[in-house]
C-alpha cells in the first residue's frame, strides 16, 4: 500500500468493503463515482473487493475508445488498481454470459463467480457500496 | 443484511437485481420510486408476491402516500413502515446494500 504524505496510519479497524458495480459505463455517472470511491478506499488500507453484476460487467470490457464522446476511458484506471493492492475483482457469470462476454474479454484478471456465490460474497461484507 | 431499493421496477433493474442476489430471509425495504413495486394490480405484482415468501419485504409509508397510495393498495405480506422504523431497521439488520 503506498504511503500518502501527511496521512498517518493510525492502525484502525480493517473492514471488508465491497464495491458493487451494476451500471454500464459512460451513460450515467454511477460507474465513475464508484471508481472514485475505490481509489479513495485504497488510501485507507481496507480489505477492498470489487464486483461487477448486470450491466456493470461492461465497465471492464476491453477496447473502450472514448475519444469520440470526449470522456476519459475507465480502463487505464482499472488496470492501475493492482498497484494499489486492489486485486479482488469478481464478475458475475450469469451477467457476463447474458451479454456474450467471456473472462478473456476483460481488461483485468477477474474471478468469475456465479450468482449464488455472489450473494454469499455480498452477505459476507462489512460495508457494501453500490452504483 | 438490509437491502434497500429506491428505483421504479418499471424503469430499472434494481428490484430484480436485489431479489436475485439477496440471501433468503434478508430484509428488503422499498422506498422512493421503488414503492411502485409494492402496489397491487401491476405486472410486477407476482414478482413482489413471490419475494414475500423468501424475504421480509417492507415499504416506506410516506413515499407511498406522496404517490397517492396507502396500505390498502399494498401487496399482502408487504409491511408498511415509517422513517423511524427505517432507522431501527438499519440498526437491527445492517449493513445496508443500496440497490440503485
Amino acid at each position: 500500500m503506498p504511503e500518502i504524505e501527511g496521512v498517518e496510519n493510525t492502525g484502525g479497524v480493517i473492514k471488508k468493503f465491497l464495491y458493487l458495480n451494476s451500471k454500464a459505463p459512460y451513460g450515467t455517472v454511477y460507474a465513475l463515482e464508484v471508481l472514485e470511491m475505490i481509489l479513495i478506499s485504497a488510501a485507507f488500507e481496507q480489505d477492498v473487493h470489487v464486483a461487477f453484476v448486470d450491466d456493470g460487467v461492461y465497465q471492464i470490457k476491453r477496447g473502450h475508445d472514448t475519444k469520440g464522446i470526449e470522456m476519459k476511458s475507465f480502463l487505464p484506471t482499472y488496470r492501475a488498481l493492482e498497484g494499489y493492492d486492489i486485486e479482488k475483482l469478481y464478475v458475475e457469470k450469469e451477467s457476463m454470459e447474458e451479454r456474450g462476454l467471456r473472462a478473456e474479454d476483460f481488461i483485468v484478471p477477474v474471478t468469475v463467480t456465479n450468482r449464488l456465490a455472489m450473494s454469499h460474497l455480498i452477505a459476507s461484507m462489512d460495508v457494501v457500496l453500490g452504483g | 443484511m438490509l437491502h434497500t431499493v429506491n428505483k421504479s421496477p418499471f424503469e430499472r433493474n434494481a428490484f430484480k437485481g436485489c431479489l436475485a442476489r439477496a440471501q433468503k430471509d434478508s430484509v428488503i425495504l422499498l422506498f422512493e420510486d421503488a414503492v411502485y413495486a409494492a402496489i397491487k394490480g401491476t405486472t410486477i405484482e407476482s414478482v413482489t408476491v413471490r419475494a414475500t415468501q423468501d424475504f421480509k419485504v417492507c415499504v416506506l409509508g410516506p413515499d407511498l402516500k406522496a404517490r397517492g397510495y396507502d396500505e390498502g393498495h399494498v401487496v399482502e405480506g408487504v409491511t408498511v413502515v415509517d422513517y423511524g422504523d427505517f432507522v431501527d431497521m438499519v440498526v437491527a439488520y445492517g449493513p445496508v446494500v443500496a440497490w440503485l
